[in-house]
């Protein structure tokens, strides 16, 4: 079927007149937000300049000298975030994979273990992380029986430990949101229970719940410099270091920015993909 | 339509009464019993489907027939009695309900197909995953089975593409990919809009001339007694009454039987 016949139909004198003020009118509102934004910003700008310490937070804060002799030595720390974080992520995947598929599992022999994955999301998700980081930073090594292993090494363990707990359970809430009919239909087709989970209902849980984990995945980009406290030298300790050499606080935001950067293009991401998948469902999509 | 396998016979022809008694019994259900919480669902089913034989298995909601053929399936455990398929117990749980399912086709009332799958590897996916097929092999047979429906055109497409009729005629056609023994349809005309039925029973209709074992649930009265050999009429969890269409539909004696065909004549 062409549809050229319609599309080449010049539109009526009425509907031009309409677009052509449809236009003006974006026209308006677009200017009126660029110009109360640049006033809203002058005028913050003016207040923050002429308070009392302005020229002091500047100096220990913004250093433009200290920002550049710091920089290298903050990046190499922050690269041991960026791995961190990749550790971190691919663990929290297969350890919240399996909690949460263990949480779903019926049946009375399967109790002892269901118990324990619940137990253990209620545990980790019930201590603040920078608990877990000491508990395991210095508690495990100081067992005695694990080889001696770098700070960064603990650290991933913690955050891993941590934030399975947490995924394990928007991935439990993906897998109940799967209709039950569709494990029916994939058991009735012949296919084992982990055939049905690897094939049907994680595929279709892990859609239902990106914009969950995505948001984890932030949080998670963040929390990785708290690794610190442990000792490892990343972007936050090298930041810290710094610090002491320059009496100056310009290497932290040197640091934060780092950490902004990385995340920006996941949180734009993130928002861009929640509002694709809630467009999706409102049009009738199952997935 | 390339439906029908080869050697799967003449069979007998819709209208042509009872299945010929000495046909082998594909699906054997002795004494089946069910209860969920305390309530009993299916009390004591005795029921046979013979080789090449379409049973519709009739009566109101909640009598029991999803249950029931939930449990033909081994998606249900049953609390009492025996299931046969072919000659083998698969009630006995050292059988291996895996193995058995993939040797029964099922389609449901609705959410067959998978979402997240194009309605070529949802046809596919059996053979695939369960039948070590090759994708090469299986893909050949799906496209060949899609085109026999006249989907060969929506194989890559998501099936929210689809509309439901061709949704379901999808999922028929999934649950047979694999040549499986029995069809069990439940009610898979009762979520469709009224003028996308007729396609659904259309194929449903051409699997029974090609052959095709098959119990279903229906309320579609006017259907089964077309097509099916035998109806089956569950009242309460037990059967009511049984026999050939013209039987029941016309010449019952059970009042039961006669006040529930009442409603659909109304
Ligand atoms: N999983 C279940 N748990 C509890 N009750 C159920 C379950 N499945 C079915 N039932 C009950 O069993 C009865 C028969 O249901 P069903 O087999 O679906 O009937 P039908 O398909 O004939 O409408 C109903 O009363 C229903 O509420
Ligand atoms: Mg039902």
């Amino acid at each position: 079927m062409s549809t050229t016949g319609i599309d080449a139909r010049p539109p009526s004198s009425i509907e031009l007149d309409r677009r052509a003020f449809r236009r003006q009118q974006t026209t308006r509102s677009t200017l009126i937000a660029i110009v109360s934004t640049v006033v809203f910003a002058v005028a913050a700008w003016i207040f923050v300049i002429n308070t009392p310490g302005w020229s002091r937070v500047q100096q220990t804060f913004l250093n433009w000298d200290v920002a550049v002799a710091a920089f290298p030595r903050v990046i190499e720390g922050f690269w041991l975030n960026v791995r961190v974080l990749i550790y971190s992520v691919i663990g929290v995947g297969i350890v919240s994979l399996v909690l949460a598929t263990v949480r779903t599992l019926r049946g009375p022999i399967w109790f002892p273990l269901r118990a324990l994955a619940a137990g253990y999301t209620d545990l980790f998700r019930g201590i603040p992380l920078i608990i877990v980081l000491y508990l395991v930073g210095y508690g495990i090594p100081g067992l005695g029986v694990f080889p001696r292993m770098p700070a960064e090494f603990w650290g991933t363990i913690a955050l891993v430990t941590v934030y399975s707990a947490y995924v394990s359970e928007v991935f439990r809430a993906g897998i109940e949101a799967v209709h039950p009919s569709q494990r029916l239909a994939a058991r009735s087709l012949g296919l084992s229970y982990s055939q049905s989970m690897r094939r049907v209902i994680l595929p279709q849980a892990v859609r239902k719940v990106t914009p969950a984990l995505m948001n984890d995945f932030v949080a998670l980009q963040k929390d990785v410099g708290l690794i610190s406290v442990l000792g490892a030298v990343d972007a936050v300790r090298a930041a810290q270091i710094e610090t002491a050499a320059y009496f100056n606080f310009t290497p932290y935001v040197v640091a934060g920015l780092l950490f902004f950067l990385l995340a920006l293009p996941m949180i734009r991401f993130t928002d861009w993909y929640t509002a694709r998948v809630r467009r999706r469902e409102q049009m009738g999509s199952i997935v | 339509m390339s439906l029908i396998e080869p050697g799967s016979g003449p069979g007998s022809g819709p209208g042509s009464g009872a299945a010929t008694p000495d046909a082998a019994p594909v699906l054997r259900l002795v004494g089946i019993r069910k209860s969920f919480e305390g309530t009993e669902v299916l009390r004591g089913i005795d029921l046979t489907v013979h080789r090449h034989e379409i049973v519709a298995l009739i009566g109101a909601s909640g009598s029991g027939k999803s249950t029931l053929l939930r449990t033909a399936n081994l998606l249900e455990q049953i609390d009492d009695g025996q299931i046969f398929l072919g000659d083998d117990d698969i009630s006995d749980p050292r059988a291996k309900a895996d193995r058995i399912r993939s040797r029964i086709g099922v389609v449901f009332q609705h959410f067959n197909l998978f979402p997240h799958l194009s309605v070529l590897d949802n046809v596919t996916l059996a053979s695939r995953a369960v039948h070590r097929a090759s994708r090469v092999e299986a893909e050949r047979r799906g496209l060949e089975l899609l085109d026999s429906i006249g989907l060969a055109d929506k194989a890559r497409e998501f099936p929210d593409r689809l509309s439901g009729g061709q949704q379901q005629r999808a999922a028929i056609v999934r649950s047979i990919a694999t040549d499986p023994e029995l069809l069990l349809l439940d009610e898979i005309t009762s979520a469709l809009d009224p003028e996308l039925v007729g396609e659904v029973l259309d194929l449903v209709r051409e699997l029974g001339r090609g052959g095709t074992t098959i119990l279903m649930a229906t309320h579609e009265m006017a259907f089964a007694r077309d097509v099916a050999h035998r109806v089956v009429f569950l009242d309460k969890g037990v059967v009511a009454e049984a026999g050939p269409p013209a039987q029941l539909f016309e010449h019952s004696e059970n009042p039961r039987t006669r006040e529930f065909l009442a409603r659909f004549t109304a």
